[in-house]
């Protein structure tokens, strides 16, 4: 191969084009390499040392949740032809890839009630930043009106992506659990280019999605709007397994629907990769981030699947792109897709009313308990949000020792004042009757344990010691 | 010209013997009908099953019955069911399977897409991602239970940093482009805490078009940098440029045309010079890796492809991972929060931070793909590491000098220099003049050869562009095989080119009508 190439050693290659200066003179400081079965017995070790979900009893939600992925996801995924390509820049040699993504737009679509979906986008918070900036593009506005009932995550992103393309971040707070409607309508105002919600919201409230999105169009009205470039376009970020029972966004007002889709058939992976999506009115598919699948047909006529809309894009578009993705989530939206199909038409309505139900129950039989309230009385389908009379994070190491995981510690999450002392508690079709009596006798003992004087716990509503370590999420 | 093998021909049995041209060659449709493949027409699931049929079994209802109607209110509720798929799940995994068989992928064959990086993905990475204890791992367990988690993110950041040198890194960013991102936002915060306002971002005309696209979303405005006669930064042009508004230069080292810029320690000296950051796209890191690191060259700021340079499989399109590495002075404002390791050993998630950007995304970053990373730097060390690049290197080299045989080079001349590093640009524009087939001809025609094509019409100062990077993991024979059908199709074609211009014949669908997509789109399975 030398020979061929001319030259008398690999290093010569190297030589003759980095200037020496820039050359690394040692070797790196890295470990040596080693085989196959080391590698796997220390990933292993490392693995043994986290606490996952199934070496507890796990009540962990807040964006991602322990749904049962199916066999056949794991064994469609592993597929070389699915696994080890890359995007179908060449549609003739690509359309399994193809035709999955137009199926996953179509089962998004259908979910959220909007015409157009993307092939997806990163991940949930992310996503909802990338609508941001499709409202920013569409109508040129200032100011995005977001409620506090956004993901912390999702708001945070929100901030710094808004940050860059010039666009203020005013929150909403909320109250009994929900966006205060009123103050809601007095921030959103002409210059409003995105008003943004959650739903259901991070506390596990249902939130009034018709009525919010009635109002962000009514209140931006008048003079001042048609100078402004529109009326703002309205977000809201949605839980997808809520979408089996819950009125779809597209029948809400909803102009753009964005969201986590993990709890679709991916697994946690401490947080990713997962796949977010991101599905609009027909009126917003020319400024979608992303790559989008098309039907056409080829030189015989045989039905076919591009990558379509490409003027949008970064490769072409360059800085006139509609944003600068490139490569998105394809694995983990096939096995979004797939798990759509696995539950079907049916099955998520079946499994939105077994965990509504069971929800319900959760909830009401925690809130029964000593020291344990509910934080808000809304509607609530997956998740709800308690308050402890007692320190959140003493309470869950109290937990672990029984091999329970109540839930995230709401304030550690959020930051917030006013949700100290709140947990937040997901239940999905893997945890039973059983595992939620069992959560609260545990939950029970704990805050009784930790509310008891000796344990310098507090009344509801009053002042609770810090937690004495540091934030842990 | 070389010939095809024949012996390995017609062990394909889409394979025919042409003798009217002395040669071998993929059969055309024409001659034999339609494939198969291609007179299965595509159906999607959603024209599949039946209403009734199912796969998922719900866990029966053990909870006191209540109305759901009132846990959740009609003015909230759904009226009819999504239009999902009814089906059960041997049709499931048939379908599938079946759209798979329609998908060309790196474990069946050559992939030499450049600046992708389409290297062999050991299996063993889905087997430790796949551990309980990684993969059903929630992002918000608490810190202690999750030491595992931690220390393999707080290796793999310090591998990193050590890879670029750069010491301060964040594995946050969910692919390149939102590493880029991150960075650009980086810089400008940088600016920003020192009081200053600085709105252009240089970049290359040979830059990747997600750099210029980053550009915008940062608020920030693309001012075009000039290549030289050997295709690297005009340094005059940039000496021009570089002034007191500028905020930062994007740059790929070695750049998409596969060249290593000489001139490097000049341009970080004018870019610093004026005040900017050095931004290094690590897109081609692969060619580099243990050899020359883009801290030693100056950068301020790099992020990594981690399913590129550290090989995770692509997916069809994602998921991929781009973390970002940072000198001292831009590292007060990474996205938080960053892993550190404590005093007494322990590992931890730092949010203490107040001059971060803040996140760009929830949770942690794409960690199975850390996991996959790690287990990839654990199996190569440094010496292994610095084995990838050479033998990248080695291998586009040698590719190169194939394809610079008489036969070929005439008519795809390499684009700049003579060696080349990972990866290199060679230009159709004689081929097309002389022999009247496109690029995306040549592109098509490799499809029935059972080669995916090169990167294509990329780098835009190219004419007729095609960017061929062949990765370390191929063999001799691989490469050889290449360059014999690409100078197999350029004789065919000085015979006839509407071979070539007809091509592909061989896929599960021939060439699509992407305008007619484009102009009324259907992005989605029309329903009842």
């Amino acid at each position: 191969m030398l020979q061929a190439i001319g030259v008398g050693s690999v290093q010569e290659i190297f030589d003759r084009q980095i200037p020496e200066a820039v050359r690394l003179q040692r070797a790196l400081d890295l470990p040596d390499g080693v085989g196959e079965q080391a590698v796997y017995e220390h990933l292993r070790t490392l693995a043994a040392r986290n606490t996952s979900a199934e070496d507890e009893l796990s009540f962990l939600g807040a964006g991602m949740y322990d749904h049962y992925v199916p066999a056949l996801i794991d064994m469609l995924t592993e597929r070389s032809e699915f696994l080890t390509p890359y995007t179908p820049y060449q549609p003739e040699i690509s359309q399994g890839g193809l035709q999955v993504m137009f199926e996953y737009q179509t089962a998004i679509s259908e979910l959220t009630g909007l015409p157009v979906s993307n092939a997806s986008s990163y991940e949930g918070p992310s996503a909802v930043a990338a609508a941001g900036y499709l409202a920013k593009l569409h109508n040129g506005g200032r100011r995005f009106v977001v409620s506090a009932g956004l993901h912390p995550h999702a708001l945070e992103t929100v901030r710094t992506h808004a940050h860059g393309y010039g666009v203020e971040v005013v929150e909403v707070a909320l109250r009994d659990g929900v966006t205060d409607p009123e103050q809601w309508a007095r921030a959103i105002g002409p210059d409003t280019s995105a008003a943004i919600f959650a739903q259901p919201n991070f506390y596990g409230a249902v939130e009034d999605a018709a009525s919010l999105s009635a109002a962000a169009k009514a209140a931006a009205t008048g003079e001042a709007l048609d100078a402004a470039g529109g009326p703002p376009v309205v977000v809201a970020q949605v839980d997808p397994m809520a979408l089996g029972i819950l009125k779809p966004p597209g029948e809400c007002g909803v102009d753009v629907a964005v969201g986590e889709g993990q709890p679709l058939g991916n697994r946690l992976d401490f947080g990713g990769p997962s796949f977010g999506f991101f599905a609009a009115r027909e009126e917003y598919l020319r400024r979608m981030p992303g790559r989008i699948a098309g039907e056409t047909v080829d030189v015989d006529g045989r039905r076919g699947f591009v990558l379509t809309l490409q003027t949008r894009e970064q490769h072409i578009r360059r800085e006139k792109a509609t944003s600068n993705i490139c490569t998105a989530q394809a694995l983990n939206a096939l096995a979004g897709v797939v798990y759509l199909a696995w539950l079907g038409r049916v099955g998520i309505v079946e499994l939105g009313e077994l965990m509504l139900a069971r929800t319900h129950y959760a909830r009401e039989r925690l809130a029964g308990l000593d020291g344990v309230e509910k934080l808000h009385s809304q509607p609530v389908i997956r998740e709800f949000a308690l308050r402890l009379d007692a320190d959140v994070a003493a309470v869950k190491r109290r937990c672990a020792l029984d091999g329970v995981n109540p839930g995230v510690d709401l304030q550690a999450l959020t930051g917030r004042g006013e949700d100290r002392g709140g947990l937040l508690v997901a239940i999905t079709e893997r945890r039973s009757r059983a595992d939620i009596d069992r959560l609260a006798e545990v939950l029970g003992v704990a805050v009784a344990a930790e509310r008891g004087p000796a344990a310098g716990g507090s009344s509801i509503g009053g002042p609770a010691p810090l937690a004495d370590e540091a934030v842990s999420v | 010209m070389s010939m095809l093998d024949d012996n390995l021909l017609h062990a394909d049995p889409s394979i025919d013997v042409h003798p009217a041209s002395g040669g071998a060659r993929p059969r055309r449709a024409d001659a034999f009908g339609p494939t198969p493949l291609q007179r299965e027409p595509a159906r999607t699931i959603f024209q599949k099953g039946a209403p009734g049929r199912r796969a998922f079994m719900c866990p029966p209802t053990d909870v006191p019955g209540v109305d759901g109607r009132e846990l959740l209110p009609a003015r909230f509720r759904r009226t009819e069911p999504p239009r999902l798929p009814e089906v059960s799940e041997p049709e499931i995994v048939r379908h599938y399977v079946g759209i798979s068989k329609r998908n060309f992928d790196l474990d069946s064959g050559f992939y030499p897409l450049g600046s992708c990086t389409m290297k062999h993905n050991p299996r063993l990475h889905e087997r430790v991602a796949a551990l309980a204890g990684h993969a059903r791992l929630h992002p918000l367990q608490d810190a202690e239970r999750a030491q595992g988690a931690l220390e393999l993110m707080w290796s793999l950041q310090g591998a990193l940093a050590e890879i670029s040198g750069l010491q301060h890194v964040s594995l946050q960013p969910s692919a390149g482009s939102h590493g880029e991102l991150a960075g650009v936002l980086l810089t400008r915060a940088y600016h920003e805490d020192r009081g200053e306002t600085r709105h252009k971002v240089l970049t290359p005309d040979t830059a990747h078009g997600t750099n210029p696209a980053t550009v915008t979303m940062a608020g920030l405005e693309v001012v075009k940098l000039e290549s030289d006669a050997d295709g690297g930064i005009d340094l005059d042009d940039l000496r021009a440029k570089a002034d007191s508004d500028v905020a930062c230069l994007m740059l790929t080292n070695p750049n998409t045309l596969g060249l290593f810029d000489p001139n490097i320690e000049e341009i970080a000296a004018i870019v610093h010079g004026a005040g900017a950051t050095l931004y290094y796209d690590g897109a081609n890191l692969n060619a580099v890796m243990g050899m020359s690191r883009p801290g030693d060259m100056g950068f301020d700021i790099v992020h990594f492809n981690l399913h590129k340079s550290f090989t995770q499989p692509h997916g069809g399109g994602g998921p991929g991972s781009g973390p970002i590495a940072t000198s001292e002075r831009i590292a007060p404002f990474l996205p938080r929060p960053l892993v550190v390791r404590e005093d007494d050993g322990t590992f931890a998630f730092d949010f203490d931070r107040p001059k971060s950007i803040g996140r760009v995304r929830g949770f942690h970053g794409n960690y199975g793909c850390f996991v996959r990373a790690y287990a990839y730097i654990c199996s190569l060390g440094a010496d292994g590491l610095k084995d990838v690049s050479e033998a990248a290197v080695l291998n586009a080299n040698y590719l190169l000098a194939r394809l610079q045989e008489r036969g070929v080079a005439e008519h795809l001349p390499l684009a700049y220099g003579k060696l080349c590093m990972h990866e290199f640009v060679l230009s159709g524009g004689p081929m097309k003049r002389a022999l009247a087939i496109k690029t995306l001809d040549l592109a098509k025609r490799l499809l029935d050869f059972g080669f995916h094509p090169p990167t294509v019409y990329f780098p835009l100062l190219v004419d007729e562009a095609l960017m061929i990077e062949p990765t370390e993991t191929e063999t001799k024979e691989t490469l050889d095989a290449f360059a014999d059908a690409i100078a197999a199709i350029l004789a065919e074609a000085a015979e006839d080119p509407q071979v070539a211009i007809g091509a592909p014949y061989t896929t599960p669908v021939r060439r699509l009508d992407e305008v007619a997509a484009a102009k009324h789109p259907v992005i989605r399975q029309a329903l009842d």
